[in-house]
C-alpha cells in the first residue's frame, strides 16, 4: 500500500545541507550519498524492522489464515467440520452471502448470521463514510474560513475546537447515547420523542451526530492550516482588480486550498472507513450500524480464518479508495509533506 | 468657486464611501462574531454536558436543566467503587503504563528515523516514507484476527506486551511522521557549524540537534499518548480485566441494576478520563495543532 501513496518523485540533489560545503563535484559526491545511505540504513532499521514485526507480520498471517478453512463446529449446523487448505472459498463465502451446508456445499447464509451482513455492513460503511467526510468537509472548511478572520476571541475558539478531538471516542460515544437517550437532552431540547438508538435511521444519524463532533475540528485544523499558507498579498490583488467575495473564494481560496484539502478528505475517509469504536459502544452495531470492522470483530469468535478473510477484504477496499484518491483525485500525500522541506530550507 | 463645490463634493463623496466601508466592515465582523459563537457551542456544549452530569445527583440523571443542579461528588466515588465489577481506578493505571511505554518506545526508536527523512539523501527515501504513511493508514481490523490467533496461541491474551504492541503499530508512524515534519524546519545551520567545528554527524546530532529538537519530541509525545490512551479496538479484543485501559473500561461500564446504564459514574469516569488531556491540549494548543497538521498540509 506504501508505495502506491504518491509518485516517486525524481531524486534530486536537496539544495543547501550538509551538501554545499567543500566537496569536490564527481567521485567525493557519490561517496557522501553512499555514505549517507549507509547512515540512513542504520537510522530506518529499527522502525523498518519494528513495522516489519507489528504490520507485514500481522497481514502476511491473515493473508494466509483466510485461505485455511475454519476448524470447529459450524455455528449454523452445528456440525463439526475439518480444518484445511480452503482456496478462495472464504471471500466466495463472504462476497456471496454463502454459509457452509449440513452436507457440505454453501446455502445462502440465514438472515441474521454474519455471513448475511456482508453488503449491509459494506453499504453501511460508505455510507457513514459519505455522509460524515462530506459534513465534515463543508462544516470544517467554514470553521477553518472563520478562524482564519482576525476577530478577538480567535485563540479561544481554536483552542475550543481542540476538545472534541481531545475526548476519547469511546466517552464521545456514551457522551451521546446520554445525549440521545430516551428522558435525554437532544430529545427535551428539541422536542421530540425518539429512539434514538432503537430504530435504523435515528440509530445511523446519532453516529453520524457523534462522528461529525468527534472529526470536524481536525478537518477544520487541516483546512485552516492550509489557508494560513495562502499569501494575504494575493487576496489584495484581487480586490484590487475588483474581485468579489465569492469570486475571492473561488478563484483564488480554493485551487490554492486544494492540495490540502484533498489530503485532509484522504485522511479522514481512510479514517471512516474503518469506523469502529463509535457505533460498536453508542449502538452495538444494532440497526443497521454495523460498519465492516464491526462484522470481523464479531467474526473473530467464529473462526480466525473467515474472520482474516474479511479483514483482507476490508483492507482491500480501503487499499483501492486511497488509490483512486492518491491517482485520480491528486490527493498527493508524500509530495504534500516532501514540500515542506524544500521550503524549509528557503 | 466651482473648483471648491466640487472639491466639497468630492469630500462628500469619499466620506459617504468611508461610512458605507465601514458599515460594511462592522457587519462582516458581527457576522463572524455569531459563527465564532456557533463554533464555540457545537464544540463546547456536548462536553459541558459531559462535566454537568458528572456532578449531577443520580437520582436527577435525566435532569435536563442545562444549569448545574443537585450539585454531587458522590459519581466520582461510584466510578472508582468496584463493587459492581468496575475496575476504573485499575483501568487508569494501565492505560497510563500502556500508553508511557507506547510512547517511550515510539520515540525512541521513531525519533532516528524522523532524522533520516527529515535530513539525510538517499535511495528509496520516498518510498519509505510511503510506507510510513501507509502504515498509520492502515485498518486495524487487518491486524487484529492475526494477532488474536498468534497471543491466544502463545498464551499472551490478556498481557500488557498483547496490548503494548499492537498500538506501536499505529502509534510509531505517526511518531516518524510527525517529527518528520518537525525536524524539516529547525535551523539545521548549527549543525553544519557543528560539523566545521569537527564533531561527527553523530555529534552534531546528539549535542546540537537534540536539545533543539527537544519541544518537537516532546510535541509528538503528547500527540503520541493521546492516540495510544484512546485506542479501543485492540484493547477491547486483546485485554482482560486486569489489564484493560480506560477506553473499555468506561465502555463496558456496569451499574448496580443490569438494564440501566450509570450514566452520571460514566460521566464523572469520563471526566477524569478528559480532563487532563484537555489541559494538556489547551497549555500545548499552538505546538499540538502544528503537529496535528505537521506534513499533512504544507
Amino acid at each position: 500500500m506504501a508505495t502506491e501513496l504518491g509518485p516517486t518523485p525524481v531524486k534530486k540533489p536537496a539544495s543547501g545541507g550538509p551538501e554545499i560545503h567543500h566537496a569536490p563535484k564527481g567521485v567525493g559526491e557519490d561517496n557522501r550519498i553512499a555514505s549517507q545511505g549507509r547512515w540512513a540504513s542504520w537510522l530506518l532499521a529499527p522502525t523498518i524492522i519494528a513495522l516489519a514485526v507489528v504490520i507485514v507480520y500481522p497481514i502476511i498471517s491473515a493473508l494466509v489464515m483466510s485461505f485455511q478453512k475454519d476448524a470447529g463446529l459450524d455455528p449454523v449446523t452445528g456440525l463439526f467440520t475439518a480444518g484445511g487448505p480452503a482456496g478462495v472459498q472464504n471471500y466466495v463465502n463472504w462476497l456471496a452471502q454463502q454459509c457452509s451446508a449440513p452436507g457440505g456445499g454453501t446455502v445462502a447464509c440465514p438472515p441474521g448470521t454474519l455471513g448475511a451482513q456482508f453488503w449491509t455492513a459494506t453499504a453501511t460503511t460508505f455510507f457513514f463514510t459519505v455522509v460524515t467526510v462530506t459534513l465534515e468537509t463543508v462544516l470544517g472548511f467554514w470553521m477553518a474560513l472563520i478562524m482564519a478572520r482576525t476577530f478577538r476571541g480567535r485563540s479561544l475558539v481554536r483552542a475550543a475546537v481542540l476538545v472534541p478531538w481531545a475526548i476519547p471516542t469511546a466517552v464521545t460515544a456514551k457522551l451521546w447515547l446520554f445525549i440521545f437517550a430516551f428522558e435525554g437532552i437532544a430529545n427535551k431540547l428539541f422536542n421530540t420523542t425518539i429512539l434514538w438508538t432503537g430504530s435504523e435511521w435515528p440509530a445511523k444519524w446519532a453516529v453520524i451526530i457523534a462522528d461529525v463532533w468527534k472529526t470536524t475540528p481536525f478537518m477544520a485544523l487541516l483546512i485552516l492550516a492550509g489557508l494560513q499558507m495562502i499569501p494575504a498579498e494575493v487576496y489584495e490583488a484581487a480586490k484590487v482588480d475588483g474581485a468579489s467575495t465569492w469570486q475571492r473564494f473561488r478563484m483564488i481560496t480554493l485551487p490554492l486550498v486544494k492540495p490540502a484539502l484533498m489530503v485532509a478528505i484522504l485522511f479522514r475517509t481512510l479514517d471512516a472507513l474503518r469506523m469502529f469504536d463509535l457505533p460498536y459502544i453508542l449502538t452495538g452495531g444494532a440497526n443497521n450500524t454495523t460498519t465492516l470492522s464491526i462484522l470481523v470483530i464479531n467474526q473473530i469468535r467464529q473462526g480466525f480464518n473467515a474472520a482474516a478473510a474479511l479483514s483482507t477484504i476490508t483492507f482491500i477496499i480501503i487499499f483501492l479508495v486511497a488509490f483512486i484518491f492518491v491517482r485520480f483525485l491528486g490527493a498527493n500525500v508524500v509530495e504534500q509533506s516532501g514540500a515542506t522541506g524544500k521550503k524549509g530550507k528557503k | 468657486m466651482s473648483a471648491g463645490t466640487a472639491a466639497t463634493a468630492l469630500r462628500a463623496e469619499q466620506d459617504r464611501g468611508r461610512k458605507t466601508a465601514q458599515n460594511r466592515e462592522k457587519i462582516a465582523q458581527g457576522r463572524t462574531y455569531i459563527s465564532a459563537a456557533v463554533i464555540l457551542i457545537w464544540c463546547l456544549a456536548p462536553a459541558y454536558w459531559m462535566v454537568v452530569t458528572a456532578f449531577r445527583d443520580v437520582d436527577f440523571t435525566y435532569d435536563t436543566s442545562i444549569l448545574p443542579t443537585h450539585i454531587t461528588l458522590d459519581n466520582f466515588n461510584t466510578a472508582f467503587d468496584t463493587s459492581f465489577g468496575n475496575r476504573f481506578g485499575q483501568a487508569l493505571l494501565n492505560s497510563v503504563f500502556i500508553g508511557a511505554v507506547v510512547t517511550l518506545v515510539s520515540l525512541l526508536i521513531g525519533v532516528f528515523a524522523a532524522y533520516a527523512l527529515a535530513r539525510l539523501n538517499f535511495r528509496f527515501k520516498y518510498l519509505v516514507l510511503g510506507f510510513i504513511l501507509g502504515a498509520s493508514m492502515f485498518p486495524g481490523v487487518a491486524l487484529i484476527t492475526p494477532l488474536f490467533q498468534l497471543f491466544t496461541n502463545i498464551g499472551w491474551m490478556g498481557t500488557y506486551q498483547a496490548l503494548i504492541i499492537p498500538n506501536i503499530s499505529f502509534v510509531l508512524p505517526l511518531t516518524v511522521y510527525t517529527m518528520t515534519s518537525f525536524f524539516r524546519e529547525m535551523p539545521w545551520e548549527l549543525e553544519e557549524s557543528a560539523r566545521v567545528d569537527g564533531c561527527t554527524q553523530g555529534q552534531a546530532f546528539r549535542k546540537v540537534i537534540l536539545p533543539l529538537a527537544a519541544p518537537a519530541i516532546f510535541t509528538t509525545a503528547i500527540l503520541a499518548f493521546i492516540s495510544s490512551w484512546n485506542e479501543f479496538l485492540i484493547a477491547s479484543q486483546l485485554s482482560s480485566d486486569a489489564t484493560q485501559p480506560v477506553t473499555v473500561a468506561i465502555a463496558s461500564f456496569a451499574g448496580a441494576q443490569p438494564n440501566q446504564i450509570p450514566y452520571t459514574a460514566i460521566m464523572a469516569a469520563g471526566t477524569i478520563v478528559t480532563i487532563p488531556l484537555v489541559i494538556l491540549v489547551l497549555v500545548f494548543q499552538r505546538k499540538i495543532v502544528a503537529g496535528l497538521t505537521a506534513g499533512a498540509v504544507k
